[in-house]
C-alpha cells in the first residue's frame, strides 16, 4: 500500500537532528524521520518528550544544536524563505494580540507569509472552522476552544502544504475535537501534509496514517498505525472464577494463560490485533464450560494505542 | 531578496494596532508639551533673553520635538516587539519567511511613522503657544525621519533585550529622559559654564537637539554636518546590532 514515489521523495526529511538547550538539556537526541507527501503523520509522546522542540526546530523557532532538515526536497537551513511560505504552524499554546479582531488577524497572517491578501479565502478558511460569525469580535473575547481555532484558521491563512498541529485539540470538548477531525480529513483530501502530536491517544489512532512514537528526545520507532496495532496488539482477559482453582488443568496450557495466587483468577494476555486474541478467549470460555469449571465473570479489552505506547516507552522497542 | 508582502502586513498590521490606542498616544504627549510650552514658554519664557536672536518660546520647540520624538521612537518599537515576545504571538514571526530586514522595515517602520505623526501634532499644537518658523523644512522633515528611524531601531534593540515590562521602561526612564533634559532641550550649551560644556558635549542627544534646531532656525551649538554625522552613525549601530540579533538569535530562538 506504501506509494513508491511518497517513500522515495519524502516531503520532510529530517536527518540526525539534535538539540540541546542552553542549560545542557537535550531536548532532541539524533532524530532521523521521514514524513511522506500527503500522510498524516501522529508525533505522540509523554510530556518533555521533545514534540515541541522537533516541531520548532522545523518551523524555525528552534536553532538545531547539529542535524540537517530537508522541506520539499531542499534543505531548509539554506532555502528557508521559498520554504517556510509553504509550511503552516499551529502552536501548542495560545499566542496572538488578544485585542485584535478574528477576521484581521487571519488576514495578518496571510500577509506575513508573502500572500496577496484575499478576502474571498480568509472567509473560506474562516467560514470552514464556524468562525465566520465571530470575524468582528476580539480574540480576547472568545471562549477558548474558538481561540484554538483562530490559531488553526491563521495557519491555513496561506495555504501551506505542510501543516503542523501542536496538540490541536488540547482543551478542547469532544464536539470540536469531532470538528477539527473533520477538518483535518478535508486538508488530507486537498493534499496537504499534516504532522500532528497529541496527548489524545485516540485522536492519533483516529487520525493518523503512521505514528512516531517519541522519547526523552529519542524517535523509539515508526510505523504504519495499522502495522502497529498488528505488531503489538494485545488482547487482556480476566476470568473470574466461582471456586478456587489449584493448578492449570492441561487443556489450557496452548493460550498461556496465568493463575493469580488466590487461584481465582485467570488471566490472558496474547492475540495480536488482528482478532485471534479475541477467538481464543472465546476458546476458553468454550473449554471452561465444557470442563464444568464455572467462572462468574468474565473482563476483557483491547489494549490501546495508550498502552502500546506505555510499553514502548517502559520497555524500549520489545516487539 | 526581500519579501515585499511580508513586510507590508508587518507594517499595517503595527499602524492597526497603533490605530486602536490612537486617543491615548496622541492626548499624552500633546498634554506634555503643552505643558512644557505653559511653564517654560508662557510663565519662564517671558523673562528670558532670546538665545541667538530665537525667542525663548520658539527656541525650545525643537528641543520639546526632540524629547517627544525621542521616548516614543523608543517605546513604540520596544512595545511593538516585545508584545508578541511576551503573549507568544512571535512563533508566528519566526515561522514565517520574514527576515530581519521585513521585520526591521515593518516594525521600525511603523513605529518611526506613527512618531513622525506625533511629530506633527507637536508642531501643531506648539503653534498655539509660540510663533516659530522652520527654516529649512525640507533638512526638518529628513532629520525628523532620521531620528525616528534610529530610535525606533534602538526601541526594537530594547524590545528585544527586555524580559519584563520594568526593563522595558528602564531604559528611556534613566538614559534617555535624562540626557534629553541634559542635552540643551531647555538651553543653549553655550549657557553652561566649563566643564560642564566640555562634559555636554559628550552627550549624544546634545547633537541631535542641536541637529534639530539648525534645521529650525540656521544656528545651534554644533556643526549641522556633525549632528548629520552622529545621527547617522547611531542609525548604523542599531541596524548592525540588530543584524547580529538575527544572525544568531539571540532571545529571539531558543
Ligand atoms: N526554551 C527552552 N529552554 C530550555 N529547555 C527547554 C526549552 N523548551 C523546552 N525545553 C525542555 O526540553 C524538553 C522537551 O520539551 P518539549 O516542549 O519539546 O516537549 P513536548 O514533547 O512538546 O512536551 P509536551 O507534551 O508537554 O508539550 C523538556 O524537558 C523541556 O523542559
Ligand atoms: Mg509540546
Amino acid at each position: 500500500m506504501a506509494d513508491v514515489a511518497a517513500v522515495a521523495d519524502p516531503i520532510l526529511k529530517i536527518d540526525k537532528l539534535s538539540k540541546i538547550y542552553p542549560g545542557g538539556l537535550k531536548a532532541l537526541d539524533e532524530v532521523s524521520l521521514e514524513i511522506r507527501r500527503g500522510e498524516i503523520f501522529g508525533l505522540l509522546g509523554p510530556n518533555g518528550a521533545g514534540k515541541t522542540t522537533l516541531i520548532g526546530a522545523v518551523c524555525g523557532m528552534v536553532r538545531p544544536t547539529s542535524g540537517t532538515i530537508h522541506a520539499f526536497g531542499s534543505d531548509l537551513a539554506r532555502n528557508w524563505r521559498g520554504l517556510r511560505s509553504r509550511i503552516g504552524l499551529v502552536p501548542q499554546e495560545l499566542g496572538f494580540d488578544m485585542f485584535d479582531t478574528v477576521e484581521r488577524q487571519v488576514g495578518y497572517s496571510r500577509g506575513l507569509f508573502g500572500c496577496a491578501p484575499d478576502r474571498g479565502r480568509v472567509e473560506e478558511v474562516l467560514r470552514s472552522l464556524s468562525l465566520w460569525d465571530k470575524r468582528g469580535e476580539q480574540i480576547r473575547k472568545l471562549s477558548g476552544g474558538m481561540k484554538r481555532r483562530v490559531l488553526i484558521a491563521k495557519a491555513l491563512a496561506h495555504d501551506p502544504d505542510l501543516l503542523f498541529l501542536d496538540e490541536p485539540t488540547a482543551g478542547v470538548d469532544v464536539e470540536l475535537r469531532r470538528d477539527m477531525w473533520r477538518q483535518i480529513d478535508t486538508l488530507r483530501e486537498q493534499g496537504v501534509t499534516i504532522i500532528l502530536t497529541t496527548h489524545y491517544l485516540e485522536e492519533a489512532e483516529e487520525m493518523a496514517d503512521r505514528i512516531g512514537v517519541i522519547d526523552k528526545g529519542r524517535v523509539l520507532l515508526v510505523d504504519d498505525k495499522h502495522a502497529m496495532m498488528r505488531r503489538l496488539g494485545r488482547t487482556e482477559a480476566r476470568f473470574t472464577l466461582a471456586d478456587r482453582m489449584d493448578v492449570l488443568p492441561a487443556y489450557l496450557d496452548p493460550f498461556g494463560l496465568t493463575l493469580d495466587p488466590a487461584g481465582t483468577t485467570l488471566c490472558y494476555r496474547g492475540g495480536d490485533g488482528t482478532g485471534r486474541g479475541k477467538q481464543e478467549v472465546a476458546q476458553i470460555a468454550r473449554l471452561l464450560t465444557q470442563q464444568g469449571i464455572l467462572f462468574t465473570a468474565i473482563e476483557q479489552r483491547e489494549s490501546t494505542l495508550e498502552d502500546i505506547f506505555v510499553d514502548l516507552v517502559e520497555n524500549g522497542v520489545a516487539a | 531578496m526581500i519579501n515585499f508582502r511580508s513586510t507590508w502586513a508587518i507594517y499595517l498590521n503595527e499602524l492597526a494596532r497603533f490605530r486602536r490606542t490612537i486617543f491615548g498616544s496622541l492626548v499624552g504627549p500633546v498634554l506634555t508639551t503643552s505643558l512644557y510650552f505653559i511653564v517654560f514658554g508662557a510663565a519662564i519664557g517671558g523673562r528670558m533673553t532670546d538665545i541667538g536672536g530665537v525667542e525663548y518660546g520658539a527656541f525650545i520647540v525643537p528641543g520639546l520635538l526632540m524629547l517627544t520624538l525621542l521616548s516614543e521612537s523608543t517605546s513604540n518599537a520596544s512595545f511593538g516587539i516585545y508584545m508578541p515576545r511576551f503573549t507568544g504571538a512571535i512563533y508566528e514571526l519566526l515561522s514565517a519567511p520574514v527576515g530581519v530586514a521585513e521585520t526591521l522595515i515593518g516594525f521600525v517602520g511603523a513605529a518611526a511613522t506613527k512618531s513622525l505623526i506625533l511629530a506633527a501634532v507637536i508642531l501643531v499644537t506648539a503653534m498655539l503657544f509660540v510663533d516659530y518658523r522652520i527654516a529649512h523644512p525640507l533638512l526638518a522633515l529628513l532629520y525628523i525621519m532620521l531620528v525616528a528611524a534610529s530610535f525606533s531601531l534602538l526601541g526594537f534593540i530594547l524590545g528585544i533585550w527586555a524580559e519584563g515590562f520594568e526593563k522595558l521602561q528602564l531604559v528611556p526612564l534613566l538614559i534617555l529622559t535624562p540626557l534629553t533634559f541634559l542635552g540643551g532641550t531647555f538651553y543653549s550649551i553655550d549657557m553652561l559654564a566649563e566643564p560642564w560644556r566640555t562634559v555636554a558635549l559628550f552627550n549624544p542627544i546634545v547633537y541631535l537637539v542641536s541637529g534639530l534646531r539648525w534645521t529650525f532656525y540656521g544656528q545651534a551649538d554644533v556643526n549641522i554636518l556633525v549632528s548629520f554625522g552622529v545621527t547617522a552613525l547611531f542609525l548604523a549601530v542599531c541596524v548592525t546590532i540588530i543584524a547580529v540579533i538575527f544572525r544568531t538569535g539571540w532571545r529571539l530562538r531558543s
